[in-house]
This record gives structure tokens, C-alpha cells and sequence, in this order.
């Protein structure tokens, strides 16, 4: 059976030159970059390297580099540890609406400890609007963050511009960056932003690592207390292999750039103008301009998400959707919800995400397989049978 | 992906009795859109037993399965025996549904039971009117 995986979002697959980079850190260059002998030296150098790599792919310094866990790690050591360095000046804090569950969770976990949060919202395309997050932004107000890029729906936030406001404040600004990190063009300084969360699972690296950067001079509050790795800031035995994988990727992304850029969009916009015609009554979500070049989201309805993803990987497409059924809290997604989509309408939430290895026979693959499904879902929708019955009524 | 039994597949891949019955005697539906699901069970009963049972469903894999296999359990069966088909009933019947899809088993068994009660409402209207018309004639 055909196979082909459209679901980048989740995670991507791994580059040869990746893996074949991490190998020799599994087996033979395993010692602890804190050692004082070869084996420590050589492991030191393993990261130095990768941390200049990572520096390069965002315009960044190397020692603003500090490597973690994940990209959730990133995300919480933002939000978490730049408010508590900062609380003596404030206990406020600005996201937006859309922000992923570990900005938005760890935001929550400030409310427990005695902050105040506030929302900004998005318009109908996922969109934040800069002046909101000046009327947000309060005398008291120590941290801002707004995502970069969101991957359920593609849109890419105006990150300068908002952080042209927020410069105007004394408050920091952190972008999450997972989603764009190593697919767009990302430079630190053009942004404008004091943190920066950035995972290579995005970009053909590994899981398991991740990486925040912080602007030189910018304080914060380390989650992990032990030895004194990453400058103090993030104590535990560096993942060796993982942050050389990440360097790699990063190194990859920086010299492919323009050309997976190119790929990736002409595969979307080859998606987006194949689905819309060839399905009735579907809405693509995010911006139709400013979003991700490997992002295709649509609200189908009358019908439900896990439905259409049951029969999709019948026949060997893996995707992915926001419905409620999908989620194990059964709540359709915060993303759709905040730009304003009705439930209903959400829960027929279908996202293609779209990676190197996609061709347009994937592309093609999906456009014959998806109609007939979302069809025979509706001919067993009530809702169909409904607003047909009005329809013909109507008429 | 959620971690259906091969049973709730099966139902899922090839769902029995989905549709609507034209001139149904009892209609029921359960559940809203914006919820996630929503069902509606369409009945046709004979001399007591549910002849004809067909549904639509809006919804996740759990509750077309859950749909299907209500509708396969109800057919032929006397209303009295229909009522006793409980969300537990169809769980099992199912080889068992994932903790937070078992919503979905109640929905099923709500939207029998509804249809079940509407036939019973207008036969009792049925009843109703026609005594009615008898008093007015006398």
C-alpha cells in the first residue's frame, strides 16, 4: 500500500546526515564535556560546535545558546524562569491565545504562583495585532510571549512589529519558535525578541533536545538546580548526541533554506488549490498568505476530525486534527476556538503538514483518497442530511 | 491514533444500518455538534418489535461503531428488550471502548431509547386523538 506521512507537524523524520552525525557520540565519543581528559575534550568540542551551528541558523552568539530538554523545556524555562528573575519588578505576564500548551500551561503555573496573566486575542486568521499587545501591557508587566509561527493553522505572527511595541516597556519578549525555527528564515536580531525557544524534531533532528536562546545580559531563574552546565543555568549531563544531531540539522537548515522553502510551498499550494475545489463546504484555516510553507489546515464540515483521520490512515495518509474527539480532554482546539471558529465547524478540523520527503504523488495521492471519505462520512452525517433538507426546502 | 478493539474497527469500516427511515414511527436524537457527537436513531416497529432501526451519526470512529452495533443489537428485538440494551451492554459488545470514549456508548443507547419514546408519545397522541374524535362525535 502507498504510504505517505503529512503530519510534519508532530515530528519530522530524521536526515541521514543527522543520525549519521549523533552515531559515534552512542558509542565511542561518549565522555562528559565537564571532564578534564580526551574523552571529556572531545565531547566539549561536540558541543561547542553544535551550540555555534544553532548560533548561526538564528544570528545569535554562541554562549546565548542554552540547550534543554525539548522545546517545551525551552518554553517553560522562558515563561517559568524570566518571570521569577524578574518578579521584584512585576508579577504580570502577556501571551496570546494561541500560544501551544507549554506556554500556555506554564503561564497558568504563574497564576498559581501569584502572577497575573493576560490574553491577547486573534483575529479570523490566527493573527495578533501589536496594538493589543500594547493595551495588554501594564506598569507591572515583566514578560511577554507570542509564538512565532503556530502549527495547527500556519500563521506566522508580526513578531518585529510586536516587539517594537513591547521595546517601548520594560517588558522582555520571548517567541516561541518551535515551528519556524530552521523552516523560515529566523534571525534573533531582526525579530527583536530577549528569548527564543527553538526543537530540531521540527527540522529533520532529533527528539529530545531543545534549545533556548537568551539574549546576553538577560536573567533568568534556572528550573533544574545541580552542576554547573550551560553556564549554570541548565544543570544535567549534556544529551551528547542529541545536541551534535540538533547542530547538524541546524547546519542543514541554514544551507537548504531557500530550496526546502520552495518544495515545501509548492507541495502546500498544490494541497490547497487541489482540496478546496474538489470538496464542498471546506475552509482553509490560518492565513491565506503569512503561514508556514509546509502547512495546509481545513475545517471540513459536517463531519468529525478523528473520523476522517481513521479512514486517511486506512489507506496509509497519516494527518492530524484539532477536533475534540482527537484530544484525550475531549475539548475541541484552543487555536480554532480563539479564531473564532465554531464548534461544530472545528470539529471537522483536518491539518496536513508537509516535510522533505512529501513529493507531489503524495500531494495527488491525498486529493483522490480524501473525497471519497469526507463523503461517505457525510452521507452518514445528520448535519449533512440536515442543511441538504434546508437546502432543497430553500430552493 | 485512539486504541479502538478489532471489533469497534470492524463497525467503524463497515457501519450496518446507517440512514434514515422515511415514514419512521419514532425518531430520537442525542448528543450536539459542538459537543463532537451527535446521533439520530430512526425506528420502524411491528406488532411490538422494532422491524426496521436505522441511524446517522455525527461523530468520532467510537460513536459510528457504537451506532452501528446498537443498531445491529436492536433489530427484531420487542421495545421491552431494546430498552434493557445499556451503555454497558454496548461497551462489551464492542470488546471494550477507550475510558474516554464511553460518552460515546451512552449517546447510542440514548438515542434508542428516544426513538423508542417518541413512538410510544405518538401512538399515545394516536390513541389520544382518536378518542378525542370519538367524544366529539358523540
Amino acid at each position: 500500500m502507498k504510504r505517505a506521512y503529512l503530519d510534519n507537524a508532530a515530528t519530522t523524520h530524521i536526515l541521514p546526515q543527522v543520525l549519521e552525525a549523533m552515531l559515534p557520540y552512542f558509542r565511542d565519543a561518549y565522555g562528559n564535556p565537564q571532564s578534564l581528559h580526551d574523552w571529556g575534550d572531545q565531547a566539549r568540542e561536540a558541543l561547542d560546535e553544535a551550540r555555534s551551528r544553532v548560533a548561526a541558523l538564528i544570528g545569535a552568539q554562541p554562549e546565548e545558546i542554552i540547550f534543554t530538554g525539548s522545546g517545551t523545556e525551552a518554553n517553560n524555562f522562558a515563561i517559568k524562569g524570566l518571570a521569577l528573575a524578574r518578579q521584584s519588578q512585576g508579577k504580570h505576564a502577556v501571551i496570546s491565545a494561541i500560544e501551544h500548551f507549554s506556554v500556555l500551561h506554564a503561564a497558568k503555573t504563574l497564576e498559581k504562583w501569584g502572577f497575573e496573566v493576560s490574553q491577547v486575542p486573534v483575529d479570523k486568521h490566527g493573527l495578533v495585532d501589536p496594538k493589543d499587545v500594547g493595551k495588554s501591557i501594564r506598569e507591572d508587566t515583566v514578560l511577554v510571549s507570542i509564538m512565532h509561527a503556530n502549527s495547527e493553522v500556519g500563521t506566522i505572527q508580526p513578531i518585529a512589529e510586536i516587539a517594537k511595541v513591547v521595546k517601548k516597556t520594560g517588558a522582555l519578549f520571548h517567541t516561541d519558535a518551535v515551528a519556524s525555527v530552521g523552516t523560515i528564515h529566523v534571525d534573533v536580531k531582526e525579530l527583536g525578541v530577549d528569548a527564543l525557544s527553538l526543537t530540531p524534531n521540527q527540522f529533520y533532528g532529533p527528539k529530545g533536545v531543545g534549545a533556548l536562546w537568551l539574549k546576553k545580559g538577560v536573567r533568568i531563574m534556572p528550573l533544574l538546580d545541580g552542576g554547573v552546565q550551560e553556564g549554570g543555568r541548565r544543570a544535567g549531563t549534556e544529551n551528547i548526541p542529541a545536541i551534535v544531531g540538533l547542530g547538524k540539522a541546524a547546519e542543514l537548515a541554514r544551507e537548504e533554506m531557500a530550496s526546502r522553502m520552495a518544495h515545501l510551498s509548492a507541495l502546500r499550494d498544490r494541497l490547497i488549490e487541489g482540496l478546496l475545489p474538489r470538496i464542498e463546504h471546506t475552509i482553509l484555516t490560518g492565513h491565506p498568505t503569512q503561514r508556514l510553507p509546509g502547512n495546509a489546515s481545513f475545517c471540513i464540515e459536517f463531519i468529525e476530525g478523528e473520523a476522517m483521520l481513521m479512514l486517511l490512515s486506512h489507506q496509509g495518509i497519516a494527518a492530524s486534527s484539532g477536533s475534540a474527539c482527537t484530544s484525550r480532554a475531549l475539548k475541541a482546539s484552543h487555536v480554532l476556538t480563539a479564531m473564532g471558529i465554531p464548534a461544530e465547524i472545528a470539529q471537522g478540523s483536518l491539518l496536513f503538514s508537509l516535510g522533505l520527503e512529501n513529493t507531489e504523488d503524495d500531494i495527488d495521492y491525498l486529493l483522490e483518497a480524501l473525497p471519497p471519505i469526507v463523503d461517505r462520512l457525510r452521507q452518514m452525517s445528520p448535519l449533512y442530511s440536515k442543511f441538504i433538507k434546508g437546502q432543497r426546502g430553500g430552493s | 491514533m485512539p486504541v479502538y478493539s478489532d471489533k469497534v474497527m470492524e463497525h467503524f469500516m463497515n457501519p450496518r444500518n446507517v440512514g434514515e427511515i422515511e415514514d419512521a414511527d419514532g425518531t430520537g436524537e442525542v448528543g450536539n455538534p459542538v459537543c463532537g457527537d451527535m446521533m439520530t436513531f430512526y425506528i420502524k416497529v411491528d406488532n411490538n418489535h422494532l422491524s426496521d432501526v436505522k441511524f446517522k451519526t455525527f461523530g468520532c470512529g467510537a460513536a459510528i461503531a457504537v451506532s452501528s452495533i446498537v443498531s445491529e443489537m436492536a433489530m427484531g428485538k420487542t421495545l421491552e428488550e431494546a430498552r434493557k440494551i445499556t451503555p454497558a451492554l454496548v461497551a462489551e459488545e464492542l470488546e471494550g471502548l477507550p475510558k474516554n470514549k464511553y460518552h460515546c456508548s451512552n449517546l447510542g443507547a440514548q438515542a434508542l431509547n428516544k426513538a423508542i419514546d417518541d413512538y410510544l408519545k405518538k401512538q399515545g397522541k394516536k390513541v389520544k386523538s382518536k378518542r378525542s374524535g370519538k367524544n366529539e362525535k358523540a
